[in-house]
């Protein structure tokens, strides 16, 4: 919603590729919120619409660590012993985020882009630790033209946005992201580059207040660029 | 009163500002991280190691009803006398029973923080007896009156600035910042004590069911003097520090000292078994086990949540915390503080008074990636927030979630929402980054993005 040029790169990639895209305009969200807040019925009341329209999909991709950790590791929890335990083991088994997709689900590192810039990469934490996917993304972006990756020191630590724990503990998490925009300063890099886009909302939300010339970008847009 | 919850977002409020402790904090364990990497990389397999440990863990505590009356049997039989103490206060009355017995006066004592867990020293010193805590860094909180910091660093808090003014203060001694002169004035005010006391209390770091002993690690010889020089020693445990076999220590010992500390080894590894034997030359004349339950019991009975008792309080995931480094120990306001405290201080006093520390987390599972037990730590938070929201439910946000979830399986209202979100967001200009401001917890430290001109999904209808 907040970035559509996430999505629209996306489908730009994946039909030079040669895929046929589809987007079920009806689905809107996940049903993450909910279930990390506990509650779970009401999750279940979003996510069972998810299961049912992604029924027929081949693959589904989704750019956002995070929320491919939750139909492919979360669903098969929330559907546990109900009528659609089945359902959402299948599209578990078939839900891919996108770098991880690129890489281990097609084959492809080099999807042609070049981007001219000094950028680090900041791991979303349910993109690593949930879906295990530290390399695709910079394999990524080792296929990017003129791109310098720089990594910063604290790759791996947490942005601090973490869903409604950045409303509910908001001086906590904004100093987890600084903690991490230090770390990011100290590479020298032009870019902080994430594949989940709330992580880049906590950051560039931060960088934006601070006044800093550095920028965050999905890593979808620099592969869309050429 | 302030609530806990309440008192817990003051301070972090307050902590999260101060740029001293964050440095201190984030410089202390960068070190940490260094060298605990330097260890890790000394095994053959870290990950295999740590699989290894879980089982045995898993095995203990699966069948603690095997391995606990044989660890207790076997105590037994060379003179040793265990007592049961199923909540905090029988543990109390139980060691406040045998200091009083033997007309104590003055109590040496190694860091336990079983102890800490039950307020024995409150309750001691309450009684009129004199407890002096022997690890430097408990020594150096307990003159400060403060609870430890942290569950393997008490004092990681203070700078030597800090300690040696303090020891100024407390004990007289001339201003240095020399950390082995600050050592040896410790240690000669401590020397005097394991003199004079008459009964050590210790902890335990494991309980080895197949020998009937407790394995001790520690850095400073200290658990060791707490043990040795005393008529009677006292050891307090949770009934969950079992471990099946003697050689399971040859995994743990090098597991914890490295996951707790970026050590190979703890400098001393001790093992007790009872009391003086016949034909002995030293050790105490009296040993008292006490085994704790404490709700323990409560957590081995949650399926879900039982291998929380595998924790064998190396403090590895307080130390990758990103929230721990940011609020520091003290905020937490509980005796095990970082994740495996937020896990398992809703099971030992209350769901509903602590549950906000499950939700006090970004789930990024740093701390289950470095248990060296394996414990499903993140896991475990959101199994807390499920159980207490199905517990007591807030009112507002199952009404919030219930509202989100009908316009969000409404394509039609949601467009709807959509564009009123867009014909306000030139208005929210005016409040914004105030208390008026909706958004307020968000925009107080954070700009918030600006809502597209054109959503994903009227591009999909355009180009489609």
């Amino acid at each position: 919603m907040m970035y559509p040029k996430v999505g629209i790169s996306m489908v730009r990639i994946l039909e030079r590729l040669g895929h046929k895209v589809e987007y079920p305009e009806d689905l809107v969200c996940c049903g993450q919120p909910a279930f990390n807040s506990g509650y779970w019925d009401e999750s279940r009341s979003v996510a069972g619409k998810v299961l049912g329209r992604l029924k027929d999909a081949e693959a589904v991709v989704i750019a956002s660590g995070s929320c491919g950790a939750m139909l492919r590791v979360f669903y098969p929890d929330l559907f546990a012993k109900t009528p659609q335990a089945q359902e959402a083991k299948a599209l578990s088994a078939k839900s891919y985020e996108f770098s991880d997709f690129l890489v281990n689900r097609l084959g492809v590192t080099d999807v042609g882009a070049r981007f001219p810039a000094r950028v680090t990469f900041h791991d979303g934490c349910h993109g690593l630790r949930e879906l295990g996917n530290k390399k695709a993304p910079r394999a990524l972006l080792a296929g990017v033209r003129d791109l310098e990756l720089v990594e910063m020191k604290d790759a791996e630590t947490c942005c601090g946005f973490g869903g409604t724990f950045a409303a509910k503990f908001p001086m906590i998490s904004t100093a987890m992201g600084e903690v991490k925009c230090a770390s990011a300063f100290a590479t020298g890099a032009e870019y902080i580059v994430s594949n989940d886009s709330s992580c880049l909302m906590q950051v560039q939300g931060l960088l934006s207040r601070q006044g800093s010339p550095v920028k965050t970008i999905h890593l979808a847009e620099i592969l869309a660029q050429s | 009163m302030k609530s806990v919850i309440q008192q817990f977002k003051e301070q972090s409020r307050v902590i999260t500002k101060d740029l001293r402790h964050r440095n201190l904090i984030q410089t202390a364990l960068g070190k940490y991280e260094i060298k605990r990497d330097e260890k890790k990389a000394a095994f053959q397999s870290w990950s295999s190691a740590r699989q290894a440990a879980a089982e045995i863990k898993w095995e203990a505590i699966n069948h603690l009803d095997k391995h606990l009356p044989d660890f207790v049997r076997r105590l037994e039989a060379r003179g040793t006398v265990v007592h049961w103490a199923t909540t905090a206060e029988t543990a109390r009355d139980i060691i406040l029973k045998i200091v009083r017995d033997q007309k104590a006066r003055s109590i040496i004592k190694s860091k336990a923080m079983t102890a800490e867990e039950i307020h024995l020293n409150d309750a001691l010193e309450h009684e009129g007896f004199e407890v002096v805590e022997s690890d430097l860094g408990e020594y150096i909180v307990q003159l400060r009156k403060e609870a430890p910091y942290h569950i393997v660093f008490p004092a990681m808090h203070l700078t030597r600035g800090d300690i040696s003014e303090l020891f100024t203060r407390e004990l007289g001694s001339a201003p240095t910042d020399n950390p082995e002169e600050l050592t040896m004035i410790a240690r000669r005010a401590l020397r005097q004590k394991y003199v004079t006391a008459d009964v050590g209390i210790t902890g335990a770091n494991f309980a080895i069911a197949e020998t009937g002993m407790i394995s001790i690690t520690e850095n400073e010889g200290n658990a060791r003097l707490t043990a040795a020089l005393p008529k009677v020693m006292i050891s307090l445990l949770g009934i969950e520090k079992v471990l099946p076999r003697m050689e399971d220590l040859a995994l743990f010992l090098p597991m914890l000292a490295t996951a707790g500390a970026g050590q190979a080894l703890t400098c001393y590894n001790s093992l007790y078994g009872g009391p003086r034997q016949p034909g002995e030359s030293d050790g105490p004349e009296q040993y008292h086990v006490v085994l704790l339950d404490n709700r323990r019991t409560e957590l081995l009975a949650d399926a879900e949540q039982r291998d929380a008792l595998h924790c064998i309080r190396c403090g590895a995931c307080l130390n990758v915390c990103p929230i721990y480094r940011n609020v520091g120990g003290h905020t937490y306001g509980t005796t095990y503080s970082g994740p495996i405290g937020s896990v398992i201080t809703p099971h030992l006093r209350g769901l509903q008074e602590w549950k906000h520390l499950s939700f006090a987390s970004s789930l990024c599972g740093a701390c289950t990636e470095a248990c060296p037990v394996k414990i499903d730590l993140h896991h475990h938070l959101l199994q807390n927030r499920r159980n207490s929201a199905h517990e007591k439910p807030s009112v507002i946000e199952k009404i919030t979630f219930k509202i989100a979830g009908f316009v969000m399986n409404r394509p039609g209202l949601y467009a709807v929402v959509k564009k009123l979100a867009r014909l306000f967001q030139p208005l929210h200009k005016l409040v914004k980054g105030t208390r008026l401001d909706p958004a307020y917890a968000w925009t107080q430290s954070r700009d918030l993005p600006t809502l597209p001109a054109e959503s994903f999904k009227d591009w999909w209808k355009k180009n489609k």
